[in-house]
């Protein structure tokens, strides 16, 4: 086995532990389309992620990564197979859960404390201890003197520290992140890298990143998952054993980073071009 | 690898000459705002002035087409010594209820109705119909309609009022729910948020900016609807004084009781603008602030 010398082990799928944070076990989703054709976004499904892993989802753009978000959430049932979530089959919005969109989703009528106080309020915390926990989590990302600005006075990047306090203050047991960083600017992309790994740490959540920058994911995970061009399976596993902590902007020239980013983007190739030939065969 | 740096001399120079540059500008940018209030007091004068002496050298027949000293002296008139159905300010105040009691009444029902189907596809799908008949029927002729039902009061104008205003802004509220961001509502399903959070913290909020746009609109067709109210049959009210001057061949009374109304109509356009920004001062400032 040469790829485990290279710090890129390849696993094999086999049913889920009992005790994982998330657990899609063969989850087969097919949905009827508005003009009435059958569409399948995933087929024969499996993922697991255990407590306090962090989990990537990588494949070529329509293979349905963000889907597999949602069967999480519970915002989309599967049609065979199933989901459980901290070991509970998942039937409503679980409040272990919390979500980082790829858009902008804060509240641009709400100013920043009022956008991170938003999670404890709906929750039912009483208003000044919701308050103060806000102010507490938007000083950990580093934004205190910007509690009473509105979203759109802020930059890109600090909208989406906002979001992550926003989303951390729930202190969720499940982290889900659907592209979360893509629509940034390399630094400071790689600023909220990190500033997502030490959240991480902190927290010890288990994650499911998805986003198409294979990169990304090599540097930020444990676990990444490659699939394949929709509908979307699982092509292959791959445990990533780079030494925490790490540092972002130094990761990228580490020798031992690019040789596992190569090997797993061999793998991924095939895939990304497949779904853009058949994109191009039907206009997509 | 060579590391090219920039030489830093001349600073200071280069800072004194950006402050006499930003004074430049400033100075440039107030006699550009001069100029557009003194071409737009000009463009005014100048109307009148030609109006007043075509009416003199009987170019335009005052008759007809009324002067501005007619129109004023009217005004003056109906200030001091009130006009043949009482004193103008009654006028003006009977006029001015109807309009707000049958916006308030259509906005709010408006209002309501585009949320709940807004958040109700059945609803929607099934009423959407009735209310693309309601809306085709040319609702100034319902005046008469209410005339007949509820009299020469204040209730049948009332009534006109709210059916002008109702479909605007319920049309306006229900795009507005409809066009939230389904981020954003999934973002505060998942942070906790129930069914009804949701649709106070997040699908009203931004569906004001919707509904405020059609407030504005909305409250010209309340007035509207109040004005030709009274003209359809009225004891009080500055339609009757219009249908009144018009029965007399009065056209200084058109003309006057036509300028008061707009003259209403632009104070509270202005009050309902100062309540927008009040209510939307989240919004970024728009792009292009310039000449007001």
């Amino acid at each position: 086995m040469q790829l485990q010398t290279m710090a890129a082990e390849k696993l094999s799928q086999a049913a889920p532990p009992a005790d994982a944070a998330i657990a899609i076990d063969d989850v087969t989703l097919r949905f009827v389309t508005p003009d009435g054709h059958m569409m399948t976004a995933i087929r024969d499904f499996t993922m697991t992620v255990a407590r306090g892993e962090f989990a990537c989802v990588v494949g070529p753009t329509g293979c349905g990564k963000s889907t597999t978000l949602n069967l999480v959430t519970g915002l989309l049932r599967p049609t065979t197979g199933n989901v459980r979530v901290m070991s509970n089959p998942v039937t409503e919005i679980s409040r272990d859960i919390g979500f980082v969109f790829q858009a902008d989703a804060l509240f641009p009528w709400r100013s920043v404390i009022d956008n991170v106080a938003a999670g404890p309020l709906y929750r039912g915390t009483p208003k000044a201890q919701a308050y103060d926990r806000a102010r507490d989590w938007i000083a950990r990302v580093g934004l205190a003197r910007f509690e009473k600005h509105y979203p759109h006075q802020l930059s890109g990047g600090m909208r989406k520290r906002v979001a992550l306090a926003q989303t951390f203050i729930n202190q969720p047991k499940i982290l889900l992140m659907d592209e979360p960083f893509s629509a940034l600017d390399m630094q400071t992309r790689t600023a909220m890298q990190d500033e997502l790994l030490g959240l991480w740490s902190e927290l010890k959540s288990s994650v499911v990143f998805v986003t198409h920058d294979l990169e990304e994911a090599v540097a930020l995970a444990d676990k990444v998952y490659v699939l394949t061009a929709g509908p979307g399976t699982v092509k292959s596993v791959y445990r990533i054993d780079l030494p925490r902590p790490r540092v972002m902007a130094d990761i990228r020239y580490d020798q031992k980073f690019i040789e596992i980013a190569k090997v797993i983007w061999n793998d991924l190739r095939e895939e990304v071009q497949l779904g853009q030939s058949r994109g191009l065969q039907t206009g997509h | 690898m060579t590391v090219i740096s920039p030489t830093t001399d001349q600073a200071a120079a280069r800072a004194t000459s950006i402050v006499a540059a930003e004074a430049r500008a400033r100075a440039r940018l107030r006699r550009r705002h001069a100029l557009v209030i003194g071409l737009r007091l000009a463009i005014l004068i100048v109307f009148l002035a030609l109006w007043e002496l075509g009416a003199d050298y009987g170019v335009i027949d005052p008759f007809f087409f009324s002067s501005p000293s007619g129109i004023w002296e009217q005004i003056w008139s109906w200030v001091t010594e009130g006009t043949s159905q009482g004193p103008l300010w009654l006028q003006m105040y009977v006029t001015l209820e109807e309009t707000f009691l049958g916006f308030a009444i259509g906005a709010i029902g408006g209002i309501a109705a585009g949320i709940i189907l807004g958040r109700n596809k059945l609803l929607a799908d099934v009423f959407s119909i009735y209310i693309k008949i309601a809306n085709s029927v040319p609702r100034v002729v319902l005046g008469s309609v209410f005339i007949i039902a509820l009299g020469l009061g204040m209730a049948s104008k009332v009534a006109l009022a709210v059916v002008m205003v109702f479909f605007v802004v319920f049309a306006n509220a229900f795009q507005g729910v409809r066009e939230a961001d389904r981020a954003m509502i999934a973002n505060a399903q998942i942070l906790g948020a129930s069914p009804y959070q949701i649709t106070t913290t997040v699908i009203i909020p931004s569906a004001m900016s919707w509904i405020l746009a059609s407030l504005h609109v909305s409250f010209g067709f309340a007035l509207v609807g109040a004005v030709v109210g009274e003209f359809l049959g009225a004891k009080q009210g500055m339609g009757l004084l219009i249908s009144t001057a018009q029965g007399a061949f009065n056209a200084n009374g058109v003309f006057a009781a036509m300028i008061i109304l707009a003259v209403m109509a632009l104070v509270v356009e202005f009050l309902i603008t100062r309540f927008e920004n009040y209510v939307v001062k989240w919004r970024p400032a728009p792009f292009n602030e310039q000449g007001t």
